[in-house]
C-alpha cells in the first residue's frame, strides 16, 4: 500500500502549521516528533492515563487517541502554553510548586491541561468535584493530595 | 502502540459518508469520537483498511427536542449532552448515567451514536437506549430504516447494522408524567465499564401504584438484558421491599453473566439483585416526588 | 553554617522544567538518522523455537534491519547475576539469567525473538506482522505447587527441576518455643504483589560514534553507573568510552533498576552495527511482560504464643514466584524473609523459602521489595492471635514492640545487604501511640456501634512495620563552587521524582552559604559523576545524601582555609552566607564565593603541594550497613455489605526515618506509597491463566487507583536519628508501600464482623468480588 499522506493545517499555542501526515500518524506522535512539543507524554496509548491530554478548541482530549490529520482547521493547546513570555506561571503551575503537586513530572502537563479548562469553568470546586475531573490522570507517584491541595489553591488565587 | 496503515477519508456530509461505505463495505469503519476505535486500533485488534471520518458532519450532531419525542443526532458528544440541561431535565436516566461513563476527557469527543454502534456489552448507554424504549434511525446510500433499540444489538460488539449502513439519529419518547428513574452501576472505579449496571424506570398511577416498569441491564450478557418481565410483578400495585426482592430474585434467574478478570459470574448476579432492588427504590420514590 | 535548609519544606529546584513542559525525557531524545527498534515477542509463555525467518520484513520498505539470536554472535549471552545469593549456610542457588534475545526456547510471554529496525515505531510494528515465527507450545509453569511437583515440565531444563533457590534461616529452636506456647497457631497466605507500571514506560536510546569512538545511551535506568560498566565490557569499548545518562525519569519504583533487560543490551549493538542512533520506547502493552515485576508468594506460618499474647517464636515456609529467570538473586523473599519480624522481639524464627522458576516474567524489587509479604504474615498472624487469644489488636502488638533500651538490636539473620539483621535504632512505641491516637483508636467502637445503627459498617486496620533502608554499598558526590558562585554537585545515582536536585541541594546549601536555587545537582550522567550504585532500596538520600554532606564539608574547609590565606585572619573569624565569606562583624570585608572560587584556579603562581586546584572535592560515603525506618498506618473504612464495595474514610500514617531533610518531599514518598500499597491491596492484580497468558494487559483492565481511589491522608513522624550515618537519616522511599496489605485485610474483617462469621482473610489482592466469594463460603 502506498503511504497515505495528507496536508494539515492547523494552530498550537497560536501558531499556525502546514504540514504533509501519514493518515496513521497519532496526534501525540505529532506533537511531539514532528512539532518538537514534547512537554505532551505519552503513557499508555489506550486513552487511559491522560498523560498525553491537550487542549483541542479549548476541551481536553487525548491526543493519543486523535490522528494528527483530525486537527486539521482546530486549535490544539498544550502544556507549552501555560507560562507567560516570560516565564511566568500560569496560578496553577504556581500553585503546584508550592504544593509540591509533582514529583517525576510525567504526567504532570496531561494534569495541567485538564485541570487548567476544569478550572476555567468551575470557579470554586470542592474537593470531590477536583477529585472527579482529576480521575481520568493517573499519577503513580505523589497520590495526588498534593494535585488536589494545588487545584484548590490555584483556584481561589485564580478568584482573586 | 501504533495502527496499522489505513485509508482516511474525511466524509463532508452524509452522502458523502454513506457513498464512501457502500463502497468499501466492511473493509471500512466509521470514525466518530473515536474513543473506542482508536484504542483497539493502536493495539492493532482493529485494523479497518479503510476509515472514513464523520467528524466534520455538522448535522449529524444535534439535540431536537420535539413534541412527544426528544431526536438526537447519532455525532452528539456526551459533553453536549450533560451540559443540555433540558435534555438531562427530560432524560434523567441518561443524566445519571454519563458520570459513569469513563471521564471528562474522553465525554469531550466520544458519541452517543459511536458507543451504540460499539455495542460493547459493559457499556451503559445500550442498556439505557433498551429500557427507554429508543427508536434507531439508520441510513445507507439506497434508504433508511428504524430499528427497535431492543433489536439493534445483536451480540458482543456487534450490531444489527448491515456493511453499508450508518446510525444517524436516535430518537427517545419523553417519559411520561408520574414517572422516575434510577441508574445505578457497580464497577471497580468510577468511569470503568461496568461491572453490572441497571437503568429502571418506573411510571405510577394517581394511587402511587406501579403503571409500568422497564428494567434494563449491561454487563451480564452480550447485549443489554431486558429484563422488564421481571417487573411484571410489580404492576398494579405500590412497590413494597418484598415486591423489589421479589423482582431482585427474578433478574437474578433470568441473567446469565460471563464474569470477567474483576468480578465472578455469581458476584455479577449477585449485585444485579442488589442493585434491583435499590434502582426501584430510587426510581419509585422519585415518580412520588414527582421528578 | 547559614540558614538551615535542612529539615524545612524547600520547594523543589526541578520543578520548573517539569512544569512547563521542558524537562528531557528518554523519547524526547532526537538524533539525526535516529532509527527506531521494536521487538517480536513470544505470545506464549514456554515453547521451543523450531524457526524465525525475517526474510519478508527485511523486505518492507523502510526496514533497516531485523536480528534474531544467532546475528549476535559472541555478544550473545546470560546476562550478569546482579545480586549474588548472600552468604548462608546450606543455600542454594541456580543461577539462570535472560538473554538479549531467545534461543532454542522461549520462557515467558513477552521475551524477544527478534528485534526489528526501521525509520519509524510505526513501520518497525508493521515488519513484526512480517515475521514467520514456528514455536512448539510446551505446557507452561504457572501454579507454584505443580511447578515443584515430581514430573512438572522444566522452566530450565538442564536443571532437573524448578527450584531457583531454597533458603533456611533460623535463630533459636521453634520447636522448643512450641513446647512452651500456651497457644499456637497455623495458617496458609496468599500475597501477591503487582508491576510498578510507573506512567513513563522503559525506553533507551543509544548512539555510536564511531570516528570518536563514543558510545552514548540514554536510558530510563535506575542505576546509570552499573549499566555503562556492564555494556562497556560487552560492547568491547573502555569505561570512558561509554556514557550513560539518565535524565528525567518518569517514575521508577524498582524495576527501572533492574539491569542489562534485553533492550539495554540490544540497542547499542545495533548502533554499533549500523552505524546509526536507535530508539526503542517501551510502550505500555509491552510494559506488562518486558519490565520486571513482583508477584506471589505462598506461605505455611505458624506462631507459638503466650497467653497473653506474647510470640515466643515463629515457623514460616514460603515459595516465591521468581519467574522465568533470576538476575535479581534473592533480594524479594530474603527481604520478605526478614521484613517478616517486623518491630517485634521474636525469640525463635525458622524461616525456609523456595523461590521457583516459572513460566512468567521476569521478579525483581518493586518499591517494597518483598516486604510487604512478610508484614502481611506477621499481622495476619497477630491479628488471628489477637482474636484467639480475645485481645485488642492494638495491645497484642504494644506487648511485642521492641523495647526503646534495645537497640541496635541484632536479629541473627541475614538481610539483603549480606550483613547481619541489625535494627540501629527506633522506639516504637510512641509511633504505635501518636497512630493510634490520630485515628481515634479510643473512640471508634462507639462511633462503629452508632455508625451500625444507621446501617453503616465501619470497620478500622493497624499495621506495623519496619523497613531496611540506606544500605551500602556506597555512593560519592562532587561538589564544586563555580566561578559564578553556583555550586555544582553531580552524584552517580539517578532520579525518579524523589527530589535529589532539592534534597542534595539543600545539604549543601546549609554547608556553603548557598541559596538552595543557586546548587545545581546533576544525577544519573556517568560523564559526570563515575562511581556509584544506583537508587534503590530507600538509599537515595541516606547514601548519596551523605556523600554530598561529606563532600560538601571538604569544599567547606577549603573555603574557609582559602579566605583566611586571603584575609590573613583565622578561620574561626569566618562566616559564610549568603554566597560570601566575610569576616565575623566586619560584613564589609567579603569575597564572594565565584571570585574566591577563581582565585583559587590562579593563571599565574602554582598551586601547592598537597593541595588541589579550585574548590571542589570529591567524597564517598559507605554505611557499614542499613538504617531501620518504622511506622505505623491506621485506617477506617466504610464497607457496603451488600455490594462489598469500599470506601476509605480515614488514613493515618506515622513515620520515623530519623532525621528529614525536606518534609514536603517525605510527606510527597508517603502519599505515593500508599496510594501503591491501595492499589495492592484492592485494585491491582495480575490475572494470569494456566498456560502464563496475562489476561488484564491494559490500564483498563489493570486498576491503578485514581484520585478517586486514593484518600487524603494524615501523616505524623517521629524521630530516631540514625547513628549510622553523620546526618542521622533513614530512608523513607518505599515506607508508604509496605503494611497496606494487612491494614485493608484487619479493617475489612473489622467492618463486616467477619471473624465472628468463620472468615479470615489471608490473601491480597482483595476486592468486592472475592470478598463476596470468601465470604459465601463460609456460610455454607
Amino acid at each position: 500500500m502506498d503511504i497515505d499522506l495528507h496536508d494539515v493545517t492547523l494552530s498550537v499555542n497560536g501558531t499556525k502549521y502546514q504540514r504533509r501526515v501519514e493518515s496513521r500518524l497519532l496526534l501525540s506522535d505529532f506533537l511531539r516528533h514532528d512539532l518538537s512539543l514534547a512537554g505532551t507524554h505519552v503513557g499508555c496509548e489506550h486513552g487511559v492515563c491522560g498523560a498525553c491530554t491537550v487542549l483541542l478548541d479549548g476541551a481536553p482530549v487525548r491526543s493519543c487517541l486523535m490522528l494528527a490529520v483530525q486537527a486539521n482547521n482546530h486549535e490544539i493547546s498544550t502544556v507549552e502554553s501555560l507560562a507567560g513570555k516570560a516565564g511566568e506561571y500560569h496560578p496553577l503551575q504556581q500553585a503546584m510548586h508550592d504544593h509540591h503537586g509533582l514529583q517525576c513530572g510525567y504526567c504532570t502537563p496531561g494534569i495541567l491541561m485538564t485541570m487548567t479548562a476544569f478550572l476555567d469553568e468551575n470557579h470554586s470546586p470542592n474537593e470531590d468535584e477536583i477529585r472527579e475531573a482529576l480521575s481520568g490522570n493517573l499519577c503513580r507517584c505523589t497520590g495526588y493530595q498534593n494535585i488536589v491541595d494545588a487545584v484548590m489553591t490555584a483556584a481561589e488565587r485564580m478568584r482573586g | 502502540m501504533k495502527p496499522a496503515p489505513f485509508k482516511y477519508l474525511a466524509a463532508t456530509s452524509l452522502e458523502h459518508a454513506l457513498a464512501l461505505k457502500a463502497e468499501h463495505g466492511d473493509e471500512a469503519k466509521f470514525l466518530a469520537g473515536g474513543q473506542s476505535l482508536m484504542p483497539a486500533m493502536n493495539f492493532r485488534l482493529a485494523r479497518p483498511a479503510v476509515l472514513i471520518d464523520i467528524n466534520g458532519i455538522e448535522d449529524l450532531a444535534g439535540i431536537r427536542p420535539a413534541a412527544t419525542a426528544t431526536r438526537v443526532g447519532a455525532l452528539t458528544r456526551y459533553r453536549s449532552l450533560q451540559r443540555d440541561t433540558g435534555f438531562i431535565q427530560a432524560f434523567p436516566l441518561i443524566g445519571e448515567a454519563l458520570p459513569h461513563i469513563a471521564h471528562p476527557q474522553i465525554r469531550n469527543r466520544g458519541t452517543l451514536g459511536g458507543n451504540l454502534a460499539h455495542a460493547d456489552p459493559a457499556s451503559e448507554l445500550p442498556a439505557i437506549a433498551v429500557a427507554l424504549e429508543a427508536r434507531l434511525r439508520v441510513q445507507s446510500a439506497t434508504g433508511e430504516r428504524w430499528i427497535e433499540a431492543s433489536a439493534f444489538f445483536a451480540s458482543a460488539l456487534t450490531t444489527d447494522l448491515k456493511p453499508d449502513e450508518m446510525l444517524v439519529e436516535i430518537e427517545l419518547a419523553l417519559p411520561k408524567p408520574r414517572s422516575g428513574a434510577c441508574f445505578m452501576e457497580i464497577a471497580r472505579r468510577r468511569g470503568d465499564f461496568a461491572i453490572v449496571g441497571v437503568a429502571v424506570t418506573i411510571g405510577l398511577d394517581d394511587a402511587d401504584r406501579c403503571s409500568d416498569a422497564r428494567l434494563a441491564f449491561c454487563g451480564v450478557g452480550e447485549t443489554p438484558v431486558d429484563a422488564s418481565a421481571a417487573a411484571e410483578t410489580l404492576i398494579g400495585q405500590p412497590l413494597t421491599e418484598q415486591g423489589a426482592r421479589k423482582v431482585a430474585a427474578s433478574v437474578q434467574a433470568m441473567i446469565d453473566p460471563a464474569g470477567s478478570v474483576h468480578a465472578t459470574a455469581d458476584y455479577q448476579r449477585h449485585v444485579a439483585g442488589v442493585l434491583t432492588e435499590r434502582a426501584l427504590r430510587t426510581g419509585y420514590q422519585r415518580a412520588r416526588d414527582g421528578h | 553554617m547559614s540558614t538551615r535548609n535542612f529539615g524545612e519544606p524547600v520547594k523543589r529546584n526541578e520543578d520548573r522544567k517539569l512544569l512547563t513542559g521542558q524537562a528531557l525525557f528518554v523519547d524526547d531524545v532526537e538524533l539525526p538518522g535516529m532509527l527506531h527498534a521494536a521487538l517480536l515477542r513470544s505470545q506464549v509463555a514456554h515453547a521451543r523455537i523450531l524457526k524465525i525467518d525475517v526474510a519478508k520484513a527485511l523486505q518492507r520498505p523502510g526496514v533497516v534491519a531485523a536480528f534474531v539470536a544467532a546475528d549476535l554472535g559472541d555478544y550473545w549471552r546470560p546476562g550478569p547475576l546482579l545480586v549474588p545469593p548472600p552468604p548462608i549456610t546450606g543455600i542454594v542457588f541456580h543461577q539462570r539469567t535472560q538473554v538479549p534475545l531467545a534461543r532454542e526456547k522461549v520462557r515467558h510471554v513477552g521475551e524477544p525473538l527478534v528485534i526489528v529496525i526501521a525509520a519509524s515505531r510505526y513501520i518497525a510494528e508493521d515488519a513484526l506482522d512480517d515475521i514467520e515465527v514456528e514455536l512448539e507450545p510446551l505446557a507452561a509453569v504457572v501454579d507454584l505447587e505443580k511447578g515443584l511437583a515430581a514430573g512438572s515440565v522444566l522452566v530450565h531444563d538442564d536443571l532437573g527441576s524448578n527450584v531457583s533457590a531454597h533458603v533456611r534461616q533460623t535463630t533459636g529452636s521453634y520447636a522448643a518455643a512450641v513446647t512452651k506456647a500456651d497457644h499456637t497457631l497455623k495458617r496458609r497466605f496468599f500475597y501477591e504483589h503487582g508491576i510498578s507500571s510507573p506512567i513513563e514506560t522503559r525506553g533507551v536510546v543509544a548512539q555510536w560514534d564511531a570516528r570518536a569512538g563514543q558510545m552514548t545511551i540514554w536510558d530510563t535506568t535506575q542505576a546509570p553507573v552499573f549499566v555503562r560498566n556492564g555494556l562497556a565490557g560487552m560492547l568491547g569499548l573502555n569505561e570512558r568510552q561509554v556514557r550513560v545518562i539518565a535524565p528525567f525519569v518518569g517514575g521508577g519504583f524498582g524495576p527501572k533498576i533492574m539491569m542489562f533487560y534485553p533492550e539495554e543490551v540490544l540497542l547499542p549493538w545495533v548502533s554499533m552495527r549500523l552505524n546509526r542512533p536507535v530508539k526503542w520506547i517501551e510502550d505500555r502493552l509491552e510494559h506488562f511482560f518486558a519490565t520486571t515485576q513482583e508477584r506471589g508468594q505462598i506461605h505455611d506460618a505458624e506462631m507459638a504464643v503466650s497467653r497473653d499474647g506474647r510470640i515466643l517464636g515463629i515457623k514460616d515456609v514460603f515459595l516465591h514466584d521468581g519467574g522465568a529467570y533470576d538476575p535479581y538473586g534473592l533480594t524479594v523473599p530474603l527481604n520478605s524473609q526478614c521484613t517478616l519480624l517486623g518491630p517485634y522481639v521474636v525469640p525463635a524464627y525458622d524461616s525456609t523459602f523456595t523461590q521457583v522458576f516459572t513460566n512468567l516474567p521476569i521478579v525483581t524489587p518493586y518499591r517494597g521489595a518483598g516486604r510487604q509479604h512478610g508484614v502481611f504474615v506477621i499481622e495476619r498472624l497477630l491479628d488471628l492471635a489477637a482474636h484467639e487469644l480475645q485481645i485488642d489488636p492494638a495491645e497484642i502488638r504494644r506487648r511485642n514492640l521492641i523495647p526503646p533500651d534495645a537497640f541496635p538490636y541484632r536479629n541473627e539473620i541475614i538481610y539483603q545487604d549480606f550483613g547481619a539483621l541489625e535494627y540501629d535504632s527506633g522506639d516504637y512505641e510512641p509511633v504505635l501511640d501518636m497512630a493510634m491516637q490520630s485515628i481515634g483508636y479510643a473512640a471508634f467502637r462507639q462511633e462503629q456501634a452508632t455508625a451500625r445503627l444507621q446501617g453503616r459498617h465501619l470497620g478500622i486496620g493497624l499495621a506495623c512495620y519496619v523497613e531496611g533502608t540506606g544500605i551500602g554499598p556506597y555512593e560519592g558526590a562532587k561538589v564544586q563552587v563555580q566561578s559564578n558562585g553556583k555550586v555544582s554537585v553531580a552524584t552517580g545515582i539517578g532520579t525518579q521524582g524523589q527530589g535529589h536536585f532539592t534534597v542534595f541541594a539543600q545539604i549543601a546549601a546549609d554547608q556553603l552559604g548557598v541559596a538552595v536555587a543557586d546548587v545545581d545537582v546533576v544525577t544519573g550522567d556517568t560523564d559526570q559523576f563515575y562511581w556509584g550504585a544506583g537508587t534503590f532500596a530507600s538509599r537515595g538520600a541516606v547514601v548519596a545524601g551523605n556523600a554530598v554532606n561529606e563532600a560538601s564539608k571538604v569544599v567547606r574547609k577549603k573555603i574557609l582555609k582559602l579566605a583566611s590565606d586571603l584575609f590573613e585572619c583565622a578561620e574561626d573569624d569566618l562566616v559564610i552566607a549568603d554566597g560570601k565569606v566575610s569576616i565575623v562583624g566586619i560584613p564589609e570585608k567579603f569575597v564572594a564565593l565565584g571570585d574566591l572560587a577563581r582565585q583559587a584556579n590562579p593563571m599565574r603562581g602554582a598551586v601547592q603541594p598537597g593541595t588541589e586546584p579550585g574548590l571542589e572535592a570529591t567524597q564517598y560515603f559507605g554505611p557499614k550497613m542499613g538504617a531501620t525506618a518504622n511506622g505505623v498506618h491506621a485506617m477506617i473504612i466504610e464497607m457496603d455489605p451488600q455490594t462489598f464495595e469500599l470506601k476509605i474514610v480515614r488514613y493515618v500514617v506515622v513515620h520515623d526515618c530519623g532525621t528529614v531533610i525536606n518534609p514536603m518531599i517525605l510527606a510527597g514518598q508517603i502519599h505515593g506509597g500508599v496510594a501503591q500499597g491501595i492499589g495492592n491491596a484492592f485494585y491491582e492484580k495480575l490475572v494470569f491463566d494456566d498456560q502464563g497468558q496475562l489476561l488484564n494487559a491494559s490500564l483498563a483492565d489493570y486498576l491503578l487507583p485514581t484520585a478517586l481511589e486514593v484518600p487524603r491522608m494524615q501523616l505524623a513522624h517521629t524521630v530516631t536519628t540514625s547513628p549510622l550515618n553523620p546526618l542521622g537519616i533513614k530512608g523513607a522511599g518505599e515506607a508508604g508501600a509496605i503494611p497496606v496489605g494487612p491494614l485493608f485485610a484487619q479493617a475489612i474483617e473489622d467492618a463486616l464482623d467477619l471473624k465472628a462469621k468463620g472468615v479470615e482473610l489471608r490473601e491480597i489482592p482483595l476486592s468486592p468480588s472475592r470478598l463476596f466469594e470468601l465470604t459465601r463460603k463460609a456460610k455454607r
